[in-house]
């Protein structure tokens, strides 16, 4: 394993202190690991707080700011937050008009922000509210599964939600337009090596050099299937096919486009696939209204990446354009 | 039973879980991501060195700071399943508990378990291990058996649980991504469940 860390066990203790020193308009709380907003609770608008498992980095920390998120918790590297850190984090936002809670669908997620949401509204009688992001195609939505992952859409979410909190927008507002870009988007993504855990110090999984994961998630869960290793425009089309198949993306006001690297993929490999991704879309009559191409929500130093594609329309854009600033995203500001 | 003697049964589970944490991680790291040992074990020596600064007086108090502790310090899914457990369990708990009023306790901590996780019997998940000692149990108590055979037939009805879900295909928790690859392992949370039960039967068991 070569990293860049010091003892693994101070991995996020570390990274915290470095965020704090980069970013000293956000207020870290290092005791129960929470990142918020320096202004924070901004009176009359809703709060937003996300978190979970370490490793994503962006999300969730790096979202934290005017327009997207007032808090975030984090956990262990891949493993959920506390509900104590959830608390901390729903009591320093809370500025009277309630807290939305945007959750990525990982059973332990949704007990932890569950049992947070609880004893928040026995403690203080804080309005919460819980989104759940499940966007991920390459698992089965049944009753028979944990249902799909939040994946690539959290990023999305977060953005539009954020925005129409910024815009005075009540709780009940705020929340279904989290739940609309939710279920208007769909993600599917792609391994090309594995990655290694700080604590654990090897890759999560063996993956041959002439081999690729298509499916994957984002802790190194192995996905779908194992194929050869391709070229990028049949990439390409491993990821958008399945998520044309899932949903009509035809007859809105286009897509938005987000090609997201996993960690260890450079940029110059990111542009390469939006460039397949938009002539796939092309072919399909969807025009991209929107992109956005970087390494957004990550999965430690895994190469590969992801497509996201949320339908939109006239007002998700409108949110999306609106200006936002924080560390990993900031424009119109 | 009292505050004393069920201390003793979760120490004797802290110390199992301690001596085990490198098996249970093993078996996660093949059907999940492999943090169960290492998380039960970080919750439970909190656990352990909130009772050495402040030992409980009732069952009721030793399993509300059990379950608390759990669910500030495991994190992940079992965090969560097993600190409701032992909140409903303290919700239950009179001051001094007899045999079957200890099975009425654990029942009640396996509907926590079933109404936090949503899972059911046959799904691969703790449940599978929880259930079938807590209905051992009922049995063995109604039968009139006493403290010590009931905690034994628990125990080993843990583990013959834990053992059926070696072929089951996991429905709930970050293994059900695997779908039918999930099959041909025990499921971690039913493995530490058999921990707990074989500490029963040898404090509370042994105690009777």
């Amino acid at each position: 394993m070569k990293k860049l860390i010091n003892d693994p066990a101070d991995v996020i203790s570390d990274a915290l202190h470095g965020l704090a020193a980069a970013h000293p308009e956000l207020r870290v709380d290092f005791e129960n690991r929470v990142v918020v907003r320096g202004d924070a609770p901004v009176r009359g608008k809703v709060g937003l707080v996300s978190g979970g498992g370490s490793g994503h980095e962006p999300l969730h920390a790096g979202f934290v700011g005017a327009g997207m998120l007032d808090a975030a918790c984090a956990g262990e590297v891949f493993t959920s937050p506390v509900p104590d850190q959830m608390v901390a984090a729903t009591q320093a936002v809370d500025g009277g008009a309630g807290v939305l809670h945007i959750v990525k669908n990982y059973t332990g997620d949704i007990m932890n922000f569950e049992l947070a949401a609880e004893m928040v509204a026995a403690d203080q009688g804080t309005e919460v509210v819980s989104v759940v992001v499940d966007d991920d195609v390459a698992v089965q939505d049944s009753l028979y599964t944990a249902g799909r992952r939040g994946v690539g859409a959290t990023v999305l979410v977060e953005k539009i939600a954020g925005a129409a909190a910024e815009q005075g927008r009540p709780l009940a507002e705020v929340a279904d337009v989290a739940r609309k870009v939710n279920s208007y988007a769909r993600s599917m993504g792609l391994a090309l090596t594995s990655c290694t855990v700080p604590a654990a110090g090897r890759p999560t999984f063996d993956l041959p050099d002439d081999q690729m994961e298509v499916g994957i998630g984002i802790h190194g869960e192995p996905g779908r299937r194992r194929v050869p290793v391709a070229p990028a425009n049949e990439i390409a089309e491993m990821l958008v096919s399945p998520i044309l198949t899932d949903l009509d993306f035809t007859g809105g006001d286009g897509v938005i486009a987000f090609v997201n690297g996993m960690g260890a993929t450079p940029l110059i490999e990111l542009y390469v696939m939006f460039n397949e991704v938009t002539q796939l879309l092309a072919k399909n009559g969807i025009p991209v209204a929107r992109s956005l191409v970087g390494p957004y929500i990550t999965s430690l130093d895994m190469a590969g990446c992801s497509v996201t594609l949320l339908k939109a329309d006239d007002e998700l854009l409108r949110l999306w354009d609106a200006p936002v600033n924080t560390p990993a995203l900031r424009r119109g500001v | 039973m009292d505050a004393t003697a069920l201390t003793a049964w979760l120490r004797e589970f802290a110390r199992l879980v301690a001596e085990n944490k490198d098996e249970l991680t093993a078996l996660d790291s093949a059907i999940g991501d492999g943090d169960h040992g290492v998380n039960m074990d970080r919750g439970l020596t909190a656990v352990v060195a909130a009772l050495d600064a402040e030992p409980p007086e009732t069952p009721s108090a030793l399993f509300k700071k059990v379950g608390m502790t759990l669910i500030s310090k495991v994190g992940g899914a079992s965090g969560p399943l097993y600190g409701t457990a032992f909140l409903r369990m303290s919700a239950a708990a009179d001051a001094e508990l007899d045999g079957p009023g200890f099975a009425k306790v654990l029942r009640a901590g396996l509907d926590g378990v079933v109404a936090r996780g949503k899972a059911a019997p046959g799904d691969k998940t703790m449940i599978d291990a929880l259930a079938p000692a807590v209905d051992a149990l009922d049995a063995a108590f109604a039968s009139g058996a006493g403290l010590a055979d009931a905690f034994s037939a628990a125990s080993e009805a843990a583990a013959r649980g834990r053992e059926a879900t070696v072929p089951l295909v996991a429905r709930k928790g970050r293994a059900s991504y695997l779908g039918e690859r999930s099959a041909g392992h025990p499921d971690p949370g039913a493995t530490s469940v058999t921990l707990l039960m074989r500490a029963a039967a040898s404090t509370l068991g042994a105690a009777g």
